[in-house]
């Protein structure tokens, strides 16, 4: 009989559900297949015109009906359709969830499709004036909807039948792990005996792409997409600009052990930090990123010597993968060396607010399928940064625990520990 | 019975047109007949309330922090230090590193010269997503994205006042607010949280603002009124203002050793998606209402009602079947602060408590007078749009 409660007298929580959908495909059997036989989703952008631009490439879904109808409708399908594997999974009736719904999304804006057709649908005077009198003369509320912070959500809450006022969530890259963190501190608080939890980005638009360009944020290796992403190299150059999503069932072990469910792995801990240097950079020292991982252990119980594989941030930018491996390497001391340390986004991009959730998605079925995923492209690897990163081939192992992390912009951090079986 | 893991609230931070800080606030919504700062000209036909002026050097030291962001961020990152400052937080390293954060938050500025050229230009091509690439690689300012980031006006007030225990924004409007209230409340007692900076800021005076309520022609147009005369008026009913209003809450434990002075307990806060399509809305508002257990007797009600037609006709349907409820639409006097809504109920209501005196009506027609110290007062966010909630502040 497992223990109920964790190190801390909390209820323990375990995933009973699991989705996913990223340039490599919907749903875990896919994308599995093509992670871990090291394929690339990253390809050249067909959605918008790429006329003037640095950066051609994008891990962008492309093959949903939404993929071509603006960031919030395409977020939203993104979210429901892994949110429907995972509600499944779990064997929930997936009209009538019953818990709470926590959705990291990217920020809203109106479209430049519907900013374009609302301005041209009238000719007199200009500029803001017209866009706001042809605004109020709507009949529809569709277009608003697209523009409101809080609709994804209210929507996945009808689909769904989740519970409550529904949380939606930026903490930028950190995002799909800060909506895992709210899942598991609701269960342990006993607000409720299950959450679910989704990290979903569909706004790869042209004007996206171009802000973080603009930020020398992205990779312009445009000659071989699947090559641009490429973690932990000598001759990274910027991450490359991904959709995805990852949505979890996160269930009391109490709960979901009572009725029968099937146990995918346990949320043991969650840590966070944030970071007071810089909008885009993070404190040189890294002790933001170091003290987000030590809180992280800390909550899980466990030492660092317990963790048996880390799912990296590894965005491929110059900045993160060297901070990243200052903080593994101050926290786990000579032995970083030695413990593998792989970067989803080798294959799949940097999937922004959906990051977090999709790669705890895939830490999960690390664990599951005992093998880890592969960092791809790691051909010139950069001598400053001396990590396992299992290169370019998947390797089979047993792994009992995963430190997955995630660092945003504007120095939001968190770290999520996953393990196999309960305690 | 008060208990050591009871949520306090110990600091108050408020920008309003009203002026800036508690004390002002209070002098203006205590004074009998105060007419608001309105400017109708500026975004005729609609009518806001605008930023009064601020020195922003008092809470931002740094101009090259200044210049990094747009007046939203500006806003909300001054009025976390007026919260911080109150709270006796400010510049304690060891108060702030541990201190958690919940933002409500929507999206910056835009930058609005740019994007009237490319509409202006959009006019005579045909090629529009290529005149798109064309303009925003050329013309965009590089760390304009930083200033539109909702995660970033958090980012900055970590930046600015070091407060990096954690940082997480919530999204959606007026609910965004009740939920980072109900959160960091929730933390706090549970034992998770010692001190939690929480709160919001909208700045309207800028037109993709008011777009993204006009939209669904939610704005109000005409000649302004109060609150709860704009049924039946021209346009939506939402009027609205620039504002922001942060709050420190604590464990009461956390304060008392500390030696602050503790303005108000938060008491249960409460939140609810009604699906007001199939006409839940006034059943919605009415259970939250069961769920607060409110105490027996008067009852003053400082209510973030936006005035949009449905939502406001609803609430005060609910509220003035409840006779002990004497409500006060704050809106009437600031404009509607969107996120900034609750917590600014959630201020309002904690300085009466504090004061032990309500605040005058401020629509005479609406509303009726409330006499005595209130010993508790309720606070209402129903979203203009969706999602709402309520909290009860009681004396300390």
């Amino acid at each position: 009989m497992a223990n109920l409660r964790d190190h801390m007298g909390r209820p323990i929580v375990a995933v009973t559900g699991i989705g996913v959908v990223t340039s490599l495909g919907v749903g875990k059997k896919d994308n599995w297949a093509a992670l871990t036989s090291g394929k690339s989703g990253i390809h050249p952008i067909t959605r918008f015109p790429v006329d003037h631009l640095n950066t051609r490439i994008s891990g962008m879904v492309d093959f949903l009906p939404s993929s071509s109808k603006g960031a919030s409708h395409l977020t939203y399908e993104l979210a429901e359709t892994a949110a429907q594997e995972a509600v499944s999974e779990a064997g929930l009736d997936s009209g009538d969830f019953a818990g709470p719904l926590f959705l990291a999304s990217p920020p809203v804006e109106l479209d430049w499709a519907d900013r374009f057709s609302l301005y041209n649908s009238d000719k007199n005077d200009g500029g803001a004036e017209r866009l706001l009198r042809v605004a109020r003369g709507l009949k529809e509320l569709d277009i608003f909807e697209t523009t409101q912070f809080g609709s994804i959500a209210d929507r996945l809450a009808d689909r769904f039948g989740t519970r409550g006022l529904p949380i939606t969530l930026s903490t930028a890259c950190a995002s799909g792990a800060t909506a895992i963190q709210l899942g598991v501190e609701a269960i342990r608080r006993g607000e409720c005996d299950k959450a679910l939890s989704i990290g979903a980005d569909g706004s790869a638009t042209a004007e996206a792409l171009i802000r973080f360009s603009l930020l020398s944020a992205l990779s312009t290796h445009n000659d071989i997409p699947e090559k641009a992403s490429k973690p932990f190299s000598k001759d990274r150059d910027g991450f490359v600009l991904a959709e995805g999503s990852g949505a979890l069932v996160l269930e009391s072990l109490e709960a979901a052990l009572a009725r029968g469910a099937t146990i995918l792995g346990i949320m043991r801990g969650c840590g966070e930090r944030a970071d007071d240097f810089h909008r885009t950079r993070s404190k040189p020292d890294a002790s933001p990123a170091i003290a987000t991982v030590r809180a992280a252990l800390a909550d899980a119980g466990l030492s660092e010597d317990e963790i048996d594989y880390v799912n990296a941030h590894g965005t491929s930018t110059p900045e993160n993968d060297k901070m990243e491996h200052l903080s593994l390497s101050t926290v786990f001391g000579e032995r970083v060396g030695s413990m593998p340390i792989s970067s989803n986004k080798s294959m799949i991009g940097h999937t922004l607010s959906a990051a977090g959730a999709v790669e705890a998605a895939f830490s999960l079925m690390t664990m599951r399928e005992s093998v880890i995923p592969p960092t791809i492209n790691y051909d010139n690897p950069d001598p400053a940064i001396v990590l396992d990163v299992v290169p370019n081939k998947k390797r089979n192992a047993e792994v009992g625990t995963v430190l997955s992390n995630s660092f945003g912009f504007g120095g939001q951090n968190t770290c999520l520990v996953m393990a196999r079986e309960p305690v | 019975m008060s208990s050591p893991h009871d949520v306090v609230i110990t600091g108050i931070g408020l920008i309003s047109s009203l002026g800036e800080g508690p004390d002002a606030h209070w002098q203006k919504l205590t004074q009998p007949g105060f007419q608001p700062v309105l400017d109708a000209a500026r975004f005729a036909p609609y009518t806001i309330h605008p930023l009064p002026e601020i020195d922003w050097n008092l809470q931002i030291a740094k101009r090259g922090d200044q210049r990094q962001m747009e007046t939203w961020q500006r806003l909300g990152t001054y009025a976390a230090g007026l919260a911080l400052d109150d709270a006796g937080i400010k510049g304690n390293d060891e108060l702030c590193t541990t201190m958690d954060m919940v933002v409500a938050a929507g999206g910056g500025e835009r930058d609005e010269a740019v994007d009237a050229a490319i509409l202006a230009a959009s006019e005579s091509r045909n090629d529009r997503d290529v005149l798109l690439n064309e303009k925003l690689t050329t013309e965009l300012r590089p760390t304009l994205f930083l200033a539109q980031l909702s995660n970033l006006l958090a980012g900055n007030i970590s930046i600015v006042h070091k407060v990096t225990g954690s940082s997480r924004t919530f999204m959606g409007e007026e609910g965004a607010g009740v939920s980072a209230v109900e959160t960091a409340a929730a933390r706090i007692r549970s034992g998770q949280s010692t001190h939690v900076l929480v709160g919001g800021a909208f700045q309207t005076e800028h037109s993709d603002m008011l777009l993204g309520y006009e939209l669904a022609g939610y704005l109000h147009r005409g000649p302004w009124r109060p609150v709860w005369q704009r049924q039946g008026a021209e346009g939506g009913g939402v009027v609205t203002g620039s504002g922001s209003a942060f709050l420190v809450l604590e464990q009461r434990e956390h304060a008392k050793k500390r030696g602050r002075k503790i303005y108000a307990e938060l008491g249960p806060v409460v939140s609810g998606r009604a699906r007001r399509r199939q006409g839940e809305l006034n059943s919605g508002i009415a259970a939250l209402l069961k769920q607060a257990h409110l105490p027996d007797g008067d009852l003053l009600t400082i209510s973030a009602a936006s005035g949009a037609h449905v939502a406001t006709a609803a609430e005060k349907a609910v509220l003035d079947a409840n006779p002990a409820l004497a409500v006060r639409a704050f809106s009437t006097l600031t404009g509607h602060m969107k996120e900034a809504q609750f917590p600014f109920a959630v201020a309002l209501a904690a300085m009466a408590v504090d004061r032990g005196a309500g605040y005058p009506v401020f629509d005479a027609t609406a509303e009726r007078p409330f006499e005595g110290a209130p010993n508790s007062v309720l606070a209402t966010a129903i979203g203009y749009h969706q999602f709402e909630g309520l909290g009860l502040i009681k004396a300390a």
